[in-house]
Parts: structure tokens; C-alpha cells; sequence
């Protein structure tokens, strides 16, 4: 698959279809590859694509990072099947034209989450990482493990339901159709199920973690407001400190910005230094968002994403009778 | 000391429901004087931010009420509005916060009997689950 990739990117530039492509290489680190931006066919066999590829390339359209692709007419970029979702809903919130972007699906089989890596490694430090089929193995200094992809996955892999593209121009192999029999929401439920008290404890010591360092707004290719809330200082509406109502209000508000625009690709709680599931509440709301308006962010070009939607007659049993 | 009185805040869109509380003042309605009044231009633009904020900053309830769906001055700032609250009330519950801790409703500028039982109501409610302590600072 990795030719298949290269040649094609490779292709892309020589045809002057495109002028960069954003990939994945392999990083310094054995667990982690990181994203690479190629300008020419001689530089594509950095590409790669394994469980090491976490990063939800999208965010280069967004932000600051605009200006990586802004300065190049045509980007062609690869995407997992969560990633294609944030790129399309990029799009229809008019952040990118369709048509300046070429994508190119590359067949998922989810992500690692690296510190389930290093749970496994019992703390010793992983030296090399390789994957065959749905095995992965796991080499350091004196020890070696076999251990199957799916304990390893990042969260958001074990609910995901679309891992293909669905919107793209260019697939490398088959892509997998919506898989959509399973209850990607179990485990919401599970929570939903437990005692307000508990609900409150467990957030609670979750969320008690949070440095406010903002990684998971800045890895997040739907947070991209020139000036985040949490930025502003006049009138400044949120606490900035690691209190931890400061903290709460932080990601409740957060996940109230990303309503109906989260992709659920896990970025954030990949890169949350603290280790904090914040999918969690992620998923409460998309969970909402898709039952009550009946949306799935960023499968639908034409659809407005569902936060700047309404319908007349919609569900109000929320509101005082 | 005196017996603990819910403090609730009461965000009103300008056009419906801050004219309905007004008009339950000069109809010289009684009820509960628990509340302290906000008055926004339109319940379109209540951010959830202020809701938080009013929690975080110690009212034991917060309470938003617009023009009913059909009856925005802005046409659809209560459409949008609904879908906003539609998220965070749930979400709110998922974090632990008691359900009537925050309640939404739509009175009209001539409803200035059902201000005073909206406001009757929600202060029962918020007296039965007692002062707030999730989400508060300092507590
Ligand atoms: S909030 Fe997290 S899971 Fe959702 S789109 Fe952003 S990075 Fe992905
Ligand atoms: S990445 Fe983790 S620690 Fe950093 S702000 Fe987000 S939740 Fe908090
Ligand atoms: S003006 Fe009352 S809700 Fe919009």
C-alpha cells in the first residue's frame, strides 16, 4: 500500500495536479509518525500510512496553518475516514473550496493511542514499532510483544463507523461503505446510566488533570476562530487558571463550539498530555446532535453544519411547558 | 440566620419576556423576588458562556426565556437559540449538574402572569434541590 501511495503522490505533482501534498512520515519516535508536506515526486517516498498516522492533517487548512496551503493554489492531501469528514466539514463552512483540495483516501484500520502503547510496555521504553495485519509488535531493550491491534486503539477508533473516505478523489485500494448496524454509543449510555453524584466525581477527577495548555483546541482541525474564547481578555468571560470550575466551563464550552463540527477523530484526546478521555463529552454531544437533528458532521457537502440549523416544529420538551 | 433564598438569574430577550416581566411588575403580580433580571436583545444571544459564568459566579439557578418559536423580533434568533439549549441542557446533566439547575421557557410580552409562573415555578424547583455547589467557584 505504501508504493501505491507514493506513486500516486508522486503522480499527482509530475501531472501538475498538485503542488504540495500533506502526508504522514515516519517520525523521530517509533510510536508517533508525523505529517510531511511534499512539493515534489522525488520527495515521496517519506510517505507513509500505518496505525502511527494519528494526525488529523485537516487542521493545515485551518488556523494559522493557512497558510501552508493558502500560498499554493492546488493541496492535495491524505485522510483517513475521520479526516475526510473534518476536511468536508471545513468545506461547507466555506473555510477551503472543493475544488482546491484533491483528496486521497488511504484505507484505516484505526489508530494508536500511544499510551496504551506504553501501558502494555509496563513503563520500559518502545524502540520499534511494526504492525502485520491486525498484530502488532512491540520491541525495547531486552523485551519483545505480540499484542493485537484493536487493544491498542485509540478510543475514538473502537466507535468509529466510517474509517473510509466517503468524499474524495482518489482512493488508495477499496474503500469500506458505512458500517452503520452497531450502537457507536454504548458506552455514553453506560454513563449516562450512573448516579448524577457519580457522573460529577468522575468528571471531576478527569478534568482535575487539565494544565490549560490547549493542545487538544490546537490539534483540532474544527477549532479555528482567530481568537479563541478562551483567548480573550476584554471582557474576559473565562477563567484562564487550572481551577477546576475554570476547567469544566473551559471544555463545556468547548464542546459546545464543536457541536454538530466534531468528527470524533480523537486528535484532542490523542494529544492531551494529561491523559484526560475527552471524548467522552465529545461524543455526549455528537450523540445530541445526531438523535435530536438527526445530522453526521461532515458526510454531506450540502448540508449546514446542524448548530447554524433549524427546523420550525423541532423537539422542545426541554423547555418549560 | 435567615433561611438560605435561592439567588436565580433571569435572562430575558428584550422583545417577549422582558416585556412580560414587566408587564407582571406594573399588573403588580406577585412573585417569588428571587430573581435578577437580565435583559438581552434576543435569546439568540444568550451564549452558554453567560449561563456558566452565572452558575460559576454563584446564582443557585439560571433561567432564559424568549419570544416563542414564531414570534422572534430577529425571525429566527429563538430557533437557533433552542437548538444551543437543546445540547447544552444534556450536556449539562452528562457533567452531574441537577436537571433544574438551568431551565428555558418562552414567554410572550403579553403572558405577564406566566413570568410570574414561570418564575414561581422555577424558584420551587431550585429551592427543593438546594444551593448550587457543581460548577461553582470556591465551593
Ligand atoms: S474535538 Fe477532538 S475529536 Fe472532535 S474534531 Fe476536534 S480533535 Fe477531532
Ligand atoms: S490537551 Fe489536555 S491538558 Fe491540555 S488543555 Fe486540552 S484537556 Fe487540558
Ligand atoms: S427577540 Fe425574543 S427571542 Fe429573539
Amino acid at each position: 500500500m505504501v508504493n501505491e501511495l507514493r506513486e500516486a503522490a508522486g503522480k499527482l505533482l509530475d501531472d501538475g495536479k498538485v503542488d504540495l501534498v500533506i502526508g504522514w512520515a515516519k517520525g523521530s519516535l517509533p510510536l508517533a509518525s508525523t505529517p510531511v508536506f511534499i512539493s515534489s515526486s522525488d520527495e515521496a517516498d517519506q510517505l507513509v500510512f500505518d496505525s502511527t498516522c494519528g494526525n488529523n492533517l485537516t487542521v493545515y487548512f485551518t488556523k494559522d496553518n493557512k497558510k501552508i496551503s493558502r500560498d499554493r493554489k492546488k493541496v492535495g492531501i491524505f485522510v483517513k475516514g475521520c479526516d475526510s469528514r473534518s476536511l468536508v466539514l471545513n468545506i461547507t463552512e466555506k473555510q477551503l473550496k472543493r475544488e482546491d483540495v484533491t483528496i486521497i483516501g488511504v484505507p484505516c484500520s484505526g489508530v494508536i493511542d500511544t499510551r496504551k502503547v506504553r501501558r502494555k510496555a509496563e513503563g520500559r521504553e518502545v524502540l520499534e514499532y511494526s504492525q502485520d495485519g491486525d498484530t502488532v509488535t512491540i520491541k525495547g531493550k531486552e523485551f519483545e510483544l505480540s499484542v493485537p491491534l484493536e487493544e491498542l486503539l485509540s478510543n475514538a477508533c473502537l466507535s468509529c463507523l466510517r474509517k473510509d473516505a466517503e468524499e474524495y478523489d482518489l482512493f488508495i485500494g477499496e474503500p469500506r461503505k458505512f458500517s452503520g448496524e452497531s450502537d457507536p454509543y454504548s458506552d455514553i449510555e453506560e454513563y449516562e446510566n450512573l448516579s448524577a453524584d457519580e457522573r460529577w466525581e468522575r468528571m471531576n477527577e478527569e478534568y482535575s488533570k487539565c494544565i490549560r495548555c490547549y493542545a487538544c483546541r490546537n490539534v483540532c482541525p474544527s477549532c479555528y476562530c482567530n481568537v479563541c474564547f478562551v483567548d480573550q481578555n476584554d471582557p474576559q468571560w473565562i477563567g484562564k487558571t487550572p481551577e477546576i470550575t475554570d476547567t469544566m466551563i473551559f471544555h463545556i464550552i468547548r464542546n459546545l463550539h464543536i457541536a454538530g463540527r466534531c468528527v470524533e477523530c480523537g486528535a484532542c484526546e490523542r494529544a492531551c498530555p494529561m491523559d484526560i478521555r475527552l471524548l467522552y463529552l465529545n461524543r455526549k454531544v455528537a450523540k445530541e446532535v445526531r438523535e435530536r437533528f438527526g445530522s453526521d458532521t461532515g458526510t454531506d457537502l450540502d448540508q449546514k453544519p446542524a448548530m447554524a440549523d433549524f427546523r420550525e416544529d423541532e423537539n422542545q420538551d426541554f423547555i418549560m411547558g | 440566620m435567615s433561611e438560605w433564598q435561592p439567588k436565580i438569574l433571569a435572562i430575558l430577550c428584550n422583545w417577549c419576556s422582558y416585556a412580560g416581566a414587566d408587564l407582571a411588575g406594573v399588573s403588580r403580580m406577585q412573585y417569588p423576588p428571587n430573581v435578577r433580571v437580565v435583559r438581552i436583545p434576543c435569546s439568540g444571544r444568550v451564549d452558554p458562556l453567560m449561563i456558566l459564568k452565572g452558575l460559576q459566579s454563584g446564582f443557585d439557578g439560571v433561567l432564559v426565556s424568549g419570544c416563542h418559536p414564531g414570534d422572534c423580533h430577529y425571525i429566527s434568533g429563538n430557533f437557533v437559540a433552542r437548538r444551543r439549549f437543546a445540547v447544552l441542557k444534556p450536556l449539562l446533566e452528562f457533567v452531574g449538574v441537577e436537571p433544574d439547575r438551568v431551565q428555558f421557557s418562552w414567554i410572550s410580552a403579553g403572558e405577564g402572569e406566566r413570568f410570574a409562573q414561570v418564575v414561581t415555578k422555577v424558584t420551587e424547583d431550585i429551592r427543593k434541590i438546594g444551593p448550587a455547589k457543581r460548577l461553582v467557584k470556591g465551593a
